[in-house]
This record gives structure tokens, sequence and C-alpha cells, in this order.
């Protein structure tokens, strides 16, 4: 009888402990969808061809669009990512296959896992010191900058991991048929790794484009379309911020479309991101 | 007419200070096959890797003695590991194909020497002939290696090793991960290559190095303890050592 009265007490506890586990998720759940369909409803209600097409209008007067910040986004987010991608793919590969056993190995890469996590608005106050103060102006490039150094390790740490899950006897067999050091790397133990190293950029590439407050410092914001990376560029997170903030319901409306937008263009990152990584596992 | 390849003269070897290889003597015969075995930490595949110098990959290592390759040291300083390990084939225990084409595979090697077209084509297509995996790929030949079943694979490796046409090929357990019947392919192909090729194996599997083998060494704790043609070996072995392992009684 006490036997079984301990078997009641365990199921009741495990089914307890189920709820709990059940109603916590949906809690997380809950505000996710919450946030995603709130951005769908009201995004798409303010969502206009002309969003993509007119450059906004003087403050105060309805209509216009936030074709210059698109612009600059583009500009600003692909040039940090083809600075800071090739570096830190090339840093992955110093750490994972050349620089395994040397002191600057551990310091570098102790120092790469401490800027993954340093927040980015520091990054964002480091550049403006170096490159905004001294050209006494906010600038694209500083913005750029300041992306790149975002996305740098980022791609380094996955490119280093993706690189140590080669197996050894892979690079051992290229090295049998006389092969030098880096036609080993290149041919055999990256293109191994390079769905990995791509989940990697790609990862980065979603982390860099929602990024603000790096952006707040050094590409500042411009009323106009330009295409110079030495002055100040627009683009959408900054419009974003500060248009949630004006006094003007348009702009509430566009910052909502422009909310929208971004958000698809991440979650289409990380879309092809899992293809790739479904791909890796047949 | 037997012709010596590569002699192995007061060989040690040194891994983190631990004495691996102990005063090894040994000749390998061209065009013969040569089986190493002995019981697991014996130092076989270790003295397997030191004919293409595999142990400089990593560090702490250190080699005493000679390996003469048609008479050149090869463990001299400036000997050129690349050349060496053009000459020196190995093939290895687990298939080790490629993240690329079936055809990219066997080219690896050409390519790194600047074969290109034609005659890339050529020696890729001989060598897949040679490794007997040409009829089973020659429709496939631009999917990826990887879809290739385990015996596939490697047989495609040694298609690899023997494209870029060595004098010696290494053999490290080339079977430990196959099947019987893949087995006994790779075992056919491997006497087949001792027409053109001289084979050192390495191996765990008793009948296998009786049935393809010209000569055995066994190695136990790091020593030669025996060398001799495979028939005198398995007949009547000279060592007590050698007979136990044989008669299965360890290892």
């Amino acid at each position: 009888m006490v036997k079984s009265n301990i078997v009641t007490l365990r199921k009741a506890k495990n089914s307890i402990m189920l709820l709990l586990c059940f109603i916590s998720a949906i809690y997380g759940i809950f505000w996710l969808f919450w946030i995603l369909i709130t951005l769908v409803i009201k995004g798409s209600e303010a969502f206009s061809l002309k969003l993509l097409y007119l450059d906004p209008t003087p403050p105060g007067v309805e209509g216009g669009g936030l074709r210059h910040a698109f612009v600059g986004h583009f500009i600003i987010v692909s040039l940090a990512t083809v600075i800071g991608i090739p570096i830190g793919i090339m840093a992955g590969i110093f750490f994972s296959e050349y620089g395994k056993r040397s002191r600057l190995f551990t310091v570098l890469r102790m120092i790469t896992d401490i800027l993954v996590s340093v927040p980015t608005i520091i990054v964002g106050a480091t550049v403006y010191a170096i490159l905004v103060k001294p050209l006494h102006h906010f600038n694209a490039l500083s913005g750029i900058v300041a992306l790149s150094i975002i996305i740098m390790p980022i791609v380094a740490i996955t490119t280093n991991e993706m690189l140590k899950l080669v197996p050894n006897n892979l690079r051992e067999a290229a090295y049998a048929l006389g092969s030098y050091k880096w036609e080993v790397t290149l041919k055999v133990t990256v293109r191994a790794a390079r769905n990995g190293i791509l989940t990697g950029v790609l990862t980065g590439i979603a982390r860099i484009i929602g990024e603000t407050a790096p952006l707040l410092f050094t590409s500042f914001s411009n009323q106009y379309l330009n295409l110079n990376i030495l002055k100040p560029m627009a683009s959408l997170t900054v419009y974003i911020f500060n248009y949630v903030m004006g006094p003007y319901e348009y702009w509430h409306q566009q910052a909502w479309a422009s909310a929208l937008i971004l958000t698809l263009i991440i979650l289409l990152l990380f879309g092809i991101t899992r293809l790739i990584i479904r791909e890796r596992r047949k | 007419m037997l012709k010596e390849k590569i002699e192995v003269i007061n060989l040690n070897f040194y891994y983190n200070n631990n004495h691996v290889l102990k005063n090894i003597n040994l000749k390998i015969y061209e065009k013969r096959i040569t089986a190493l075995i002995g019981p697991s930490g014996c130092g076989k595949t270790t003295l397997l890797r030191c004919f293409n110098r595999m142990h400089d990959l990593y560090p702490d290592n250190r080699y005493e003695g000679k390996i003469l390759l048609d008479g050149k040291n090869i463990l001299d300083k400036d000997a050129d590991l690349m050349k060496l390990r053009s000459k020196v084939g190995m093939v290895f225990q687990k298939p080790t194909p490629f993240p690329m084409s079936i055809f990219d595979n066997v080219a690896f090697g050409l390519k790194l020497k600047g074969i290109k077209g034609n005659e890339l084509r050529d020696r890729v297509e001989k060598a897949l002939k040679d490794a007997a995996l040409w009829d089973e790929v020659k429709d496939r030949l631009d999917e990826s290696a990887l879809s290739l079943s385990g015996g596939q694979q490697q047989r495609l490796c040694i298609a690899r090793t023997i494209a870029v046409e060595p004098d010696v090929i290494l053999f490290d357990e080339p079977t430990s991960a196959l099947d019987p019947i893949s087995t006994a392919k790779v075992e056919e192909l491997i006497v087949k290559l001792k027409e053109n090729w001289t084979i050192i194996i390495v191996t765990h599997n008793l009948q296998q190095a009786a049935r393809i083998s010209d000569f055995t060494g066994f190695m136990y704790l790091g020593e030669l303890i025996e060398f001799g043609s495979t028939k005198d070996m398995f007949i009547k072995p000279r060592n007590k050592l050698t007979e136990d392992y044989i008669t299965g009684r360890f290892g």
C-alpha cells in the first residue's frame, strides 16, 4: 500500500513539473509572438511602396519615405560585411590551423571571446573617439568600421569552432599527397567546414543589421540621400529610433513599416541559416 | 629477383620523450608486400608513419638512425617532405574522401603537380581503373565522393594515392572499417598493385597478413621481434613471442 502511495506521489510530481515547464514555455513564446504579431499588423497597415522610393519630406509635412535610409543601411551593412568577414574568417583559420600552439593564440582567442560580449554601444563610442572626433563630423565610414568590429569576432569564433570539427585524418590525407599547409587548409579543411562557416557569416550579418547604438555615435543620420561614406549617412535603425520618439503620427507609421521590413530580412537570414544546417546533416 | 627499396637502419623514435621505436632494422623489397603485425600499441603504425614522415606534422617528435629510400636518407634535416610524400603515398584506416567530387578527389594530387586538361582526365581514369573503381563511378564522376559506400570510398582513396604515381604505398589497417565483401575487394586490389608498387601494410588481421603479404615483421613493445618471409613466419616462427602471438595466445 505504502509503495503505491509513493508511486502516485511521484506521478503527481512529474505532472506538476511538466505543467510548470509548459507554462514557462508558453509565457516566453506568448510575448515573442505578441511582439511579432503587433509588428506585422501595424507594420503592414503602415507599409506603402512610397517608403522605398521617396525621400523624407520636411518635418511635419506628411508623406515621403525613407529611401535614403534603406540605401544608407544597405551601404553601411554591406561594406561592414565586406571588411569584417574576410578578416573574421582568416582569424578563425589562424586560430584553428596555424596558431594553436603559440601563446599569441591564447591571448588573441581570449580577446576575441571578450569582444563578442562587449556591449555594442562601447564599440560605437570607441570608434567615435578614433574616427569621428578627429574628422570633426559624423561619417558613415566610422559606422562601417564599428559594425565590422562587431561582426569580426562572431565570424572568427564560428570559423574556429567549425574548423575544429573537421577530422584530423582529412588533413593528414591531404598532407600524404604532398600538399603544403596552405593547400591543405584552403582546399580541404576550409572546404569541409564551408557550410558551418557560411552559417557564422549569416548569423553575423543578421546580428549587425539590427544594430542601432553603435551607429548613433558614428554614421549618425542624414535627412538626404547620401552616397559619400565620409559624410553622415542615414540608416534604418537610427531612423526608427528617431521617428518613434518624434511627435508626428506619420513618423510612427513609417517606423512601424521599416521595423517590419528589417525584421523580415533578419528572419530570412536565419531561415537560410537553418536550411544550410539541415543540408549539412543530410 | 629481390631488390631493396627501403632500408631501415638503427631507427629510434621518440614521442614526448617516450622511446616508442627501439633500434629497428628492416629491409623492404621492391614490388613486394610487407606486412607489419603486432598487438595494439606495439609501434607498427608509428613505424609506418616514419616512412612518409607524417610525425612531422606534430610537435615533440625525434628520429634517430636512418631510413634509406633508394639509398637516400629520408630522415635528413633538409629532406623535402612534400616531395617525399608524393613518392611515398598513404592510405588510412578510415576512408578519407575529400568533400568534393569523385573526379576532383583523384585529381587532387595531380593538380598539385600542375597537371591539367586532357592529361589530367586520362590520369584520373587510369588511376580509377587501376583501383578497380572505374566501372562503378564512370557515369557519376561529378557526384560528391561522400555519396560512395565505405568500400568504394576506400578504393577511391587508393586511386587518389596511386594517381600521383608514388614508388611506395603505405596502408594503415585499410580494411578495419570495412565489411567482409569490401575487405575482400580491397585485399584483391592490394595484391594487384604489387605489380607496380612497393607496399607496406599495417594490419591487425593475421589472416590478412598471411593471405596477401610476402614479408612480415612482428613488433612488440616498440621492437621488431622477428622479420622474414611470411610463409616462414607463419609456419615456423623462430621466436617464442611471435609463435604465441600468431597462435593467438596473446594480442
